[in-house]
């Protein structure tokens, strides 16, 4: 709440060794990169909008990070962070994105027809597949810094552009705040909703002010295609489906994400978008595609095996209990998703997936028959 | 974070129906109550001079609707000059909570112990302990809402300095939270000392455990009777209790204490931030005036189960409370039974209510004990 011009410029009264956070427990991306130096270099700035390096910061500062998994430590307030605060963002995304560099450029590719193969994946292992991506609408200000006027205007746009849909894409929009008891149970039984944010990585960065005020569920009839308007992201779509079928689970992604683009477009306001990090997101890991396809796979005998986590790093695939992020798998079924974000495609990164999948089936199977699998251990992609 | 002047002006493009917050979803606070569309509008366009603006006042009473039974402030200061440049809001919402204190009202400021009247002799068979507290904040510096790393740290750095000089009774030692280690966090919980970081949703929507637990500490005396909080949800949080039912030398050490400190501060040309309409100036509306809770921890199985209870503490001016503290359930039949009042009323005046209040209680739990009536002894509305 306090991080504006006035408060700022107040601060710059206080020397930079009184103001540069305590990081010395701190394990995440910003606290590996930010130094007194840099903190005394960059502090005096702001975006247009008045976010400053306090403002992108306060997450990591508030949540250090656990020892085993590398959190990132900073949000982005409104696009222009990315470009005012680059001394510190560039080498957080190089280092959370593989070494991309300053120079990088971002390749876009939403065509599905690009994709080789991935309707056949074995439903007998892979019980549902998902394909989510997030979107920023230019213009407004991000989730972490936004007014509830910029986040209702954000709502409107997203109820425009979606209930235009039709076809497959035809559906209806729930806003939180006046859902009724039924309809939220059966979006609860649909694995639909979308809660209040616990987790103080979010919370701590301002994500859930206002709940529930201007945040809403979009789903079509058919209940394959998603849209989260106003949680961490402005948009999060996500298209999705039981069984292997993860071509149509792309297309329909593909196809569903232009259509809801060129409506925006048609108002003056387009996706973020630039040809270095592709599509800008709140949090510095959903650069470029912001994409994850995965599969939920029944994978008992590979996931046990030694060399499982070392297949996955190969595939540049990663591994997630069946509840998402920072759960635990449960009876062997796995959530098995793209690594990368930024630096290659959505198709690239699909296909990795589809191409990772169907390989790890086949070496379940031959584990099954009590087999060897170590012919088919992949070279690093 | 966001509520800066910049992202103000920012915001000032949108209507102001567009920005008001929707306070219609079982908002039950007294902010949600007093702002309304009209007065919105006017106070979108101000900030304190250090950039504190309406949304940081209200983020917090937004974000918690509040409770059918239980009337939540719903906003709180980011600095001084909050009570100045949102009175319009702050006023009504101050009337409300201290029961019709007016904008033109004067409070009045008395910590001279030795005018309180007895309150040495609560019969320790009922009385288990006593307790004072109170909050300062120290001018110069935004409140926790608002405040800085940088603010944090010199107010730590000033307080550790004025308590450092403490001696006799109040000799002690300071423990920040930070670098704590575990004996010491064992022995701080033991002793009922230690505080954690806020989980409250109350305190955290207004921004109050940004930085935790830098420059957060606690300090107290040799003995254990005299406690202080540094950078909770006030800049100091002064503690005086002890077993037993000496409310006195509770109140004694309590005011000797705070002099002290201020003395010490001021002498650093940082004084508390008081005024003599508002008293003592803290980050909640409730807590102004005195900032004073002094209570008990007293034994009322029967007296607690009669139908007057509430009636009775009421006319007193006392509220009860669970002993884990506020929003807690009674255990045993012991109940934390504090004063009610905060503003209008003085420290001393306060502290009486408590100690006269207490021991016609515990008569009542007498009486009721040996099966007397105590219509008799009801008392007048204080």
């Amino acid at each position: 709440m306090p991080f504006g011009n006035t408060h700022n410029n107040f601060k710059l009264n206080y020397k930079v060794e009184d103001e540069f956070p305590d990081l010395s427990k701190h394990n995440n991306h910003m606290a590996k990169i930010l130094t007194k130096e840099l903190y005394g270099k960059i502090r005096d700035r702001q975006t247009p909008s008045g976010y400053t390096l306090d403002d992108v910061i306060q997450t990591g500062v508030d949540n250090p990070g656990h020892p085993f998994i590398m959190t990132v430590g900073c949000v982005a307030g409104d696009e222009e962070s990315y470009e005012v605060f680059k001394e510190l963002l560039d080498p957080v995304i190089s280092d959370r994105h593989g070494g991309y560099k300053p120079s990088d450029k971002h390749k876009t590719d939403l065509n599905f027809e690009n994709l080789k193969g991935g309707d056949d994946l074995d439903p007998n292992y892979v019980l549902s597949s998902r394909v989510r991506t997030g979107r920023s609408i230019k213009g407004f200000t991000l989730p972490p810094h936004n007014s509830r006027g910029e986040r209702r205007a954000i709502e409107k746009l997203s109820v425009e552009a979606l209930t235009s849909l039709d076809g497959e894409f035809k559906g209806k929009y729930y806003p939180l705040k006046s859902m009724t008891d039924a309809e939220q149970e059966q979006l609860i039984s649909d694995h639909f909703l979308f809660d209040k944010p616990v987790s103080p990585l979010l919370t701590c960065a301002g994500m859930a002010r206002d709940w529930p005020d201007g945040r809403g569920i979009m789903h079509n009839d058919n209940k394959t295609f998603l849209v989260w308007v106003n949680e961490e992201d402005h948009l999060r779509v996500i298209s999705m489906q039981p069984g292997g079928n993860m071509r149509e689970v792309f297309k329909r992604f593909c196809v569903g994400l232009q259509k809801i683009e060129e409506i925006f477009k048609k108002h003056n306001h387009g996706f973020m978008w630039n040809e270095h990090l592709g599509y800008i997101l709140t949090c510095p890991s959903n650069l470029g595609t912001g994409l994850r396809g995965g599969v939920h796979v029944k994978l008992p005998k590979l996931s046990t095996h030694a060399k499982f986590d070392e297949i996955l790093t190969r595939l540049r695939l990663q591994k997630r209990g069946t509840g998402g992020v920072d759960t635990a798998s449960v009876g062997g079924v796995f959530d098995i998703s793209n690594a990368d974000r930024l630096g290659s495609s959505e198709v690239a990164q699909v296909q990795l997936v589809v191409d990772g999948v169907k390989l790890m089936v086949e070496m379940e199977k031959k584990l099954e028959k009590g087999e060897a699998i170590d012919s088919m251990i992949p070279a690093q992609k | 974070m966001p509520f800066g002047d910049a992202h103000n002006q920012v915001k000032m493009k949108f209507s102001s129906e567009e920005e008001y917050p929707d306070l219609s979803n079982q908002h039950n606070n007294h902010m949600a109550k007093y702002l309304t569309p009209a007065m919105y509008r006017q106070l979108r366009e101000r900030a304190t001079p250090n950039g504190f603006t309406v949304d940081g006042v209200i983020q917090t009473g937004v974000d918690n609707p509040g409770h059918p039974f239980i009337m939540t402030v719903g906003c709180v200061a980011g600095d001084e000059e909050t009570y100045e440049v949102f009175k319009e809001l702050l006023d009504p919402v101050i009337e409300d909570r201290h029961g019709g204190y007016k904008p033109s009202d004067k409070h009045k400021t008395d910590l001279t112990s030795s005018n309180l009247k007895g309150g040495d002799d609560l019969d320790p068979d009922y009385v288990l302990s006593s307790r004072v507290r109170t909050g300062r904040s120290v001018r110069g510096f935004c409140l926790p809402p608002h405040c800085s790393r940088g603010e944090r740290r010199a107010v730590e750095k000033l307080s550790i300095e004025a308590l450092a000089s403490l001696s006799g009774d109040l000799n002690g030692k300071y423990y920040a939270l930070k670098n704590m280690t575990d004996a010491e966090q064992q022995q701080l919980i033991d002793d009922h000392f230690l505080f954690d970081k806020p989980v409250s949703p109350l305190l955290l929507s207004s921004g109050m455990g940004r930085d935790w637990p830098d420059a957060r500490g606690i300090w107290h005396n040799d003995n254990k009777t005299f406690l202080v909080w540094v950078n909770e949800e006030d800049h100091l949080r002064v503690i005086s209790m002890q077993k037993g039912g000496n409310m006195k030398e509770v109140f004694n050490r309590f005011c000797t204490g705070l002099t002290k400190i201020e003395t010490l501060f001021k002498e650093r040309n940082h004084a508390f931030m008081w005024n003599e309409h508002l008293g003592y100036v803290l980050t909640c509306p409730s807590n102004l005036g005195t900032g004073l809770r002094a209570g008990v921890h007293v034994k009322l199985p029967n007296m607690s189960k009669n139908a007057k209870f509430e009636e009775v503490l009421k006319k007193l001016r006392l509220q009860k409370r669970g002993t884990g503290g506020v929003d807690t359930a009674a255990v045993g039949g012991v109940f934390d039974i504090s004063n009610a009042d905060r503003l209008g009323f003085s420290e001393v005046e306060l502290v009486q209510m408590v100690v006269d209040g207490v021991k016609l209680l515990v008569e009542m739990e007498k009486k009721l004990e040996k099966g007397q009536s105590i219509d008799d002894i009801m008392p007048a509305q204080k």
